[in-house]
């Protein structure tokens, strides 16, 4: 079995740990062309969250969280979006060299209370919890978890604008451009929690097409001092990153547990 | 390689070259061959030549051939890309089409180019080694890239050629003065 990544690489430099983990659903945006050339171009994107990497086979994507950041910063909504049950897509039309970002966000506020013994616990936005008069209860434990699924384009040559961090949760800022990752050269991200560096940081790292593997090959890959992770891809083709953090906090003016979801899919072309 | 005797011989040869070519201006030419592809859908290829320096950046774009019009299946320019290491290294950063430089693209059969040391393309190329590069990228095909490594202002004649397996046939690189 081949793995996307090398694992000699990745285990003495990086302290990686392959994880043979169970199927999860992964969150994912996935353009139809990543790189582009040419003045105005149109490119469908999909958006799902399955098992497989990257065929949608569990729940579609909700069109509403998705923003689209062009070259120059300013913001749009998907154009001719269709939600299917379990795939949603819609169109981008590029006519601004540069890089665009497609990015999905959004979150649910978690409620965990006891009722006569039993452990109870429901999920939604703030006023679901309000108007189920949970909010009131003494022994509620309330966690918000937020995500953000990312995924870039670039028309012409690689720019960084759309990489401004707001400040928020977990976030990648790219040493190496996205759109600019290749078959056997190192590349390079660096994470961000709250705007600041995250150190010690797993990232998890997979290949797309593990329908096609027996083993998924799943990479764990650990930011440094300065918050980066560095891999080299010895194969070309779509991956998928993820990680996710979590520390206690404050929202709606209570003390609550956050937590923090980035995904990105990202493409790696032979050089 | 050579033993300090056979530098000693070939030093003055050298010199007697240099001293005799310095002042003549060098050219470089290239032979491309574009093979016939026998299949069911046949487009004309994208080729880009360009001379490399060692780093792999661009010391000259010599001939990009795509097509600038556009067509009914769309923009020309949208296949540049599938040049992926010329688009890398080049193509998305410059402003096309690019005079002397932007061309059409070709039938099966060998094309010659031919620059000067004074032309647009070379005027600025210092003495030195480099790399020239062919990449051919076909729609509904393949894409190859071939690479010759060369001495440019050595005062010395080269010829050199590479073939590829696919989508380019016999590259031969010559430089003369």
């Amino acid at each position: 079995m081949k793995f996307g990544l090398r694992p000699l690489l990745l285990a003495a430099v990086l302290g990686a740990v392959a994880v043979p983990s169970a199927q999860a659903h992964r969150m994912w945006i996935l353009p139809s062309t990543f790189t582009l050339s040419g003045d105005e171009q149109t490119i469908t994107v999909d958006g799902a969250i399955s098992n497989d990497l990257f065929f949608p086979n569990h729940v579609a994507m909700n069109l509403e969280n998705i923003t689209i950041s062009a070259p120059d910063g300013t913001t749009s909504k998907p154009q001719n979006g269709w939600e299917g049950e379990i795939r949603s897509t819609f169109d981008l039309k590029l006519d601004e060299q540069g890089t665009y970002k497609i990015a999905e966000e959004g979150g649910f506020y978690f409620a965990r209370w006891e009722e006569e013994g039993e452990e109870k616990r429901t999920r939604g936005n703030w006023e679901r919890l309000e108007k189920l008069g949970l909010l009131e209860k003494p022994d509620v434990k309330l966690m918000y978890a937020g995500r953000r699924a990312e995924t870039f384009v670039t028309l012409g040559a690689p720019t960084q604008h759309v990489f401004k961090p707001t400040g928020e949760g977990v976030e990648m800022v790219p040493v190496t451009h996205p759109n600019d990752l290749y078959q056997g050269e190192e590349a390079s991200f660096k994470f961000l929690i709250d705007g600041a560096p995250v150190i010690d940081q797993a990232i998890t790292i997979v290949k797309g097409n593990d329908r096609y593997r027996d083993i998924v090959g799943e990479f764990k890959v650990k930011t440094d001092a300065e918050g980066i992770v560095s891999f080299t891809p010895e194969e070309p083709g779509r991956y998928w990153l993820q990680t996710r953090a979590q520390k206690p906090g404050e929202a709606q003016g209570r003390k609550m547990m956050l937590m923090s979801t980035y995904s990105a899919t990202f493409e790696v072309l032979t050089p | 390689m050579g033993s300090s005797m056979k530098l000693k011989t070939v030093i003055p040869t050298m010199m007697l070259a240099m001293c005799c070519f310095a002042a003549q201006a060098e050219t470089l030419s290239v032979d491309i061959e574009l093979p016939r592809i026998d299949v069911a859908e046949y487009h004309r290829p994208y080729v880009a030549i360009w001379i490399a320096n060692q780093d792999r950046t661009v010391a000259a774009n010599l001939n990009v051939w795509y097509q600038q019009e556009d067509g009914p299946e769309g923009e020309g320019e949208t296949w540049l890309k599938d040049m992926r290491q010329w688009w890398r290294r080049s193509g998305r950063s410059l402003e096309l089409p690019i005079d002397g430089v932007s061309g059409a693209t070709k039938v099966p059969g060998t094309h010659t180019l031919v620059f000067s040391e004074t032309s647009d393309q070379l005027s600025s190329l210092v003495a030195g080694e480099y790399v020239l590069c062919v990449e051919a990228a076909r729609e509904v095909g393949g894409r190859e890239i071939l690479r010759l490594p060369f001495k440019w202002k050595s005062g010395q004649a080269q010829t050199t050629s590479v073939t590829g397996e696919t989508e380019l046939g016999e590259i031969t690189l010559k430089i003369e003065s």
